[in-house]
């Protein structure tokens, strides 16, 4: 393996982390759903990045940011339900993406590629999930305070509406970190999944943190072998879900 | 004479086009036990957030600047499943303060909280264990003003009277201020120094004697309350 495959494997691994803090507090927030339509906001700028030639990340990353701040403007200015938002957002990103992707990379773009990584890719996908991390270490009792009760979280001085931005973005960065071999449909899934494994297996939660970041992990590299090893492809993002399916099935049979 | 905690001038309220609080000007002092009473949407709950600056308001909140409130609401929709632990709950709130280690132990000493409540989740514990938690973390950080919006709403008898014998020890003991909302008249009567009357007409405030009266309670409920013949006969 040379360098430039040792960087997008090590990229995995951090992505991996990163998806397992955010997916445990998208978890606790009961907004599951909700992030794993924010994913999807990529697809229009990954497509009109192909269209251009140009860097898919760079389209990817444009469209995810500014959807995600749509979805938040909307839901504080429309006051509609959280879920009527981001449905009425996802529609029309899926749409639009799947109109400007041209056909032969559209499937590259919903379920992404293992490829070689630049050293510069590298650093610039180390610090955003060292951006992800930082925001959950500082932001925990914060976080903390506002899965309990938002309405206490204010009345101690949390302004909620910035902490939920910040944690909208923050899920928007890792999605972004996954794109490039997960795909707008799947990268996501690293996100929810384990984070949903990991609470069939503690009650605490430090403890649901951790695992979830752990099962995570497994989840790529169990993928990454299936993949390159057995099925000799270079198509990751499928195997990785589903090795983190079956890590979840396998939960369920852990007695309450 | 006592000092100034708050100064509410010509508060009003709405939401859109309803005007939920209006007109309302009034004055709380340090150590008083000031109960809000009032039917059903007259504002109670609504007032309480204001005066913490929760909601938008008109008009003018004034709290001095030695007031420090802790709140205890009415009701929180926690997620019972959330993997939290009382005391991740309290340490959350004591780190965001910057608190000291040793002050969630006082209050839990206070509050006589085991460490096994300490160590609960929060989806295990019973009504009045979790009231318990609430004031547990609105003790944090020494208030020297409680704000409770019905802290006994949901809860049996026996409970709600430890509660309110909790609150009043509170306000002996550490001289707290309370304000206090609540559907109970005969706890606002045992415990409250002065009364704020909220209603679709002229609120009012005074002495429990002269808010609490047969004619003056039924101008604002609507209905003779049941609770004056069980005073009456004691």
């Amino acid at each position: 393996m040379d360098a430039s495959h040792s960087y997008a494997v090590l990229l995995a691994a951090l992505f991996a982390i990163a998806a397992g803090l955010v997916g445990s507090v998208a978890l606790m927030k009961r907004m599951v759903l909700a992030s794993d339509v924010i994913s999807h906001l990529a697809l229009p700028g990954l497509g009109i990045a192909y269209l251009l030639k140009s860097n898919p990340l760079v389209g990817g990353g444009a469209t995810l940011f500014l959807g995600t701040l749509l979805v938040w403007q909307l839901q504080k200015k429309t006051g509609l339900a959280t879920d009527a938002t981001i449905g009425v957002v996802f529609a029309a990103s899926l749409g639009i993406g799947a109109l400007v992707t041209p056909g032969e990379d559209l499937l590259e773009a919903l379920f992404g590629n293992f490829q070689k990584l630049s050293l510069v890719g590298f650093l610039l996908g180390t610090a955003a999930v060292l951006v992800v991390v930082l925001f959950v270490v500082q932001m925990k009792d914060r976080l903390i305070l506002d899965l309990f009760s938002p309405e206490l979280a204010s009345a101690t001085g949390v302004n909620i509406a910035r902490l939920d931005l910040g944690f909208l973005l923050v899920f928007s960065l890792t999605v972004l970190v996954g794109l490039r071999f997960m795909g707008a449909l799947l990268s996501s899934a690293l996100i929810i999944i384990p984070a949903a494994t990991a609470r069939q297996l503690t009650s605490k939660m430090a403890q649901f943190v951790f695992v979830a970041c752990a099962v995570s992990l497994v989840s790529v590299a169990g993928g990454f072998v299936v993949s390159t090893l057995i099925l000799k492809t270079s198509t990751v993002g499928p195997t990785i879900v589903i090795v983190s399916v079956l890590l979840f099935v396998l939960s369920l049979l852990k007695k309450k | 004479m006592t000092d100034r905690l708050l100064s509410v001038r010509g508060l009003r309220v709405a939401f859109g086009n309803r005007v939920v609080v209006r007109h309302l000007s009034f004055e709380v002092y340090s150590g008083d036990c000031l109960a809000i009473i009032g039917p059903n949407g007259s504002g109670k709950t609504v007032l309480l957030k204001a005066l913490q600056h929760l909601i938008p308001y008109e008009g003018e909140i004034l709290w001095s600047q030695e007031a420090h409130l802790g709140y205890v609401p009415q009701s929180v929709a926690a997620d019972r499943q959330l993997p939290l632990r009382v005391r991740e709950l309290l340490g959350a709130k004591a780190r965001l303060l910057h608190l000291a280690d040793q002050e969630t132990e006082q209050v839990s000493s206070e509050l006589n909280l085991s460490p096994e409540f300490l160590n609960s989740g929060i989806g295990t514990l019973s009504g009045g264990q979790f009231q318990k938690a609430l004031i547990a973390f609105a003790l944090l950080g020494r208030p020297n003003a409680l704000l409770f919006d019905e802290p006994t709403a949901s809860l049996d008898e026996l409970s709600e009277e430890r509660i309110y014998e909790l609150v009043h020890e509170l306000q002996c003991q550490r001289g707290i201020t309370v304000i206090l909302v609540s559907h109970d008249l005969s706890v606002v009567y045992r415990y409250a120094s002065r009364v704020l009357c909220l209603s679709k007409g002229k609120p009012c405030m005074g002495p429990p004697k002269e808010i609490l009266t047969p004619e003056m309670l039924e101008e604002v409920y609507g209905a003779p309350p049941q609770y004056y013949r069980h005073i009456q006969e004691h």
